[in-house]
């Protein structure tokens, strides 16, 4: 009998079997379904979070990279390509994930391309930006030195542009964790779908909400601390920035 | 067919001006509200931290901690915390503009030029004297700049406040059933217009208050 209820339309109230006094009155932080909702549904939509962050990231870094570079070689090109981040950045993240319903359906594909979209715009700018602020002198003294033009970049421009990378990467990886929340308006993935769930539940779920929108916020906070960590230890000269 | 939700779109608006004026203002108001409730946190605490050259890690913590917030999670614990309604979207708001707000204002304040605040004080204003007619205007243009980042901030969250019946542009986008994708998007473009007329409007009064203060010649 128990863990057993039929799939009629709409969230059901999950059947605790024997559910506690906390949960008949829908106390605020019932740590019985805590012990025992972890592994079915706020693990799973933690791991999920974590994977759409990562993989529209990583695309995105890899997406904005090569158009800095496009950008930072050709400057004409800067303009229209930093634009072009812009208005995709402008573009509410409730209409574009449905904007691409038509084309990729309910999928994590739709929800994975407008969040690699929001990235390139934090990301373009912050490498183009890394890039263009080595000093002038310093540009002169490698070409003094005798490096090429791609020597030059390789082991002056880039690596003097990894902090404002990294920094790029902090905001970037930060602000998809917070957009991917909106990504169970159309798919059962990442630590909106629980959120969304309990606010569906005809009496307000507070334990599901509290416990999923609280573990939204710790993972922003870890990535962002995180990341600020990666931050300074990797380049150890901008210690005081 | 993504074209084809643009064409809708214009197809939508000018079917559903009145609506779409209506939800828009929503949208504006639930923003303004957050904005001025953020301001009236946000800016004695920087204006005051800010002269006294203290709390540099408070203001770049409380800025990073803002930009870390996952609004749904906000919203959703609003919900649980106030209920469903203007207020819990509204707080959830305010959580996010305070930050730019307040790390603008403290840094506008802070990075005025310590021989112009000396001669002040060396002329007998006092403290508040110094805040009001030297370091406030001498920080106009980036207190603006921290104000129309949070405008601009607010005014694209608030339309995840329409999933939760918090009303404005969000809400025709998030019932595309009714509405149909042109209704979505032209919804989405309504928004994204307030964000830059918002943004537009921010920014000229940033230039006006930079150019005021140039040095005359």
């Amino acid at each position: 009998m128990t863990g057993w209820h039929s799939a009629g339309g709409g969230p059901v109230i999950p059947d605790f079997g024997q559910p506690s006094a906390c949960l008949k009155q829908n106390g605020w932080f019932c740590t019985d379904w805590m012990s025992k909702h972890w592994g079915d549904v706020l693990q799973p939509a933690l791991v999920q979070h974590i994977q759409l962050t990562v993989i529209a990231v990583g695309i995105g870094f890899g997406i904005a990279f090569l158009l800095a570079l496009v950008g930072f070689r050709w400057r004409f090109l800067d303009a229209p390509l930093g634009g072009f981040t812009d208005l995709l950045y402008t573009i509410p993240s409730l209409a574009l994930f449905q904007l691409l319903v038509p084309l990729t359906g309910l999928t994590v594909t739709t929800v994975e391309i407008a969040l690699t979209s929001y990235t390139l715009f934090i990301l373009y700018r912050n490498i183009v930006a890394g890039l263009r602020a080595v000093p002038a002198e310093v540009l002169e003294s490698a070409r003094g030195m005798g490096l090429t033009r791609r020597q030059t970049f390789f082991r002056v421009e880039l690596p003097l542009a990894v902090p404002a990378i990294l920094a790029g990467l902090r905001i970037a990886t930060v602000a998809t964790i917070s957009i991917a929340t909106v990504a169970a308006f159309l798919i059962q993935d990442g630590l909106g779908h629980p959120i969304f769930d309990a606010i569906e539940t005809p009496d307000l779920f507070k334990t599901e909400l509290l416990a999923s929108g609280g573990l939204a916020i710790l993972l922003a906070l870890t990535a962002d601390g995180l990341l600020a960590y990666a931050q300074r230890a990797l380049t150890p000269w901008s210690r005081l920035r | 067919m993504v074209a084809s939700a643009f064409v809708d779109a214009f197809r939508f608006m000018p079917n559903h001006v009145s609506l779409l004026l209506d939800k828009a203002g929503e949208t504006a108001e639930l923003a303004f509200v957050a904005l001025a409730i953020a301001l009236l946190i946000a800016l004695p605490l920087g204006l005051w931290l800010g002269h006294r050259h203290r709390g540099l890690l408070l203001a770049l913590g409380v800025s990073s901690l803002g930009r870390s917030l996952p609004s749904v999670a906000l919203i959703g614990l609003g919900i649980g915390i106030l209920g469903v309604g203007f207020w819990n979207n509204t707080v959830a708001l305010v959580v996010l503009a305070i930050p730019p707000i307040l790390t603008n204002t403290y840094f506008a304040v802070e990075g005025v030029d310590r021989d112009a605040v000396e001669a002040a004080r060396g002329m007998g204003l006092t403290e508040a004297q110094i805040l009001t007619r030297i370091e406030l205007p001498l920080g106009l243009p980036l207190l603006l700049a921290g104000l129309r980042i949070a405008a601009v901030f607010v005014i694209a969250t608030a339309t995840i406040a329409g999933i939760f019946g918090g009303g404005g542009l969000g809400d025709i986008m998030a019932r595309q059933i009714t509405y149909g994708l042109g209704g979505v998007f032209a919804a989405a473009l309504w928004v994204a217009g307030l964000a830059l007329l918002t943004a537009a409007a921010l920014a000229l009064a940033q230039r006006a208050a930079s150019r005021r203060m140039a040095p005359r010649t």
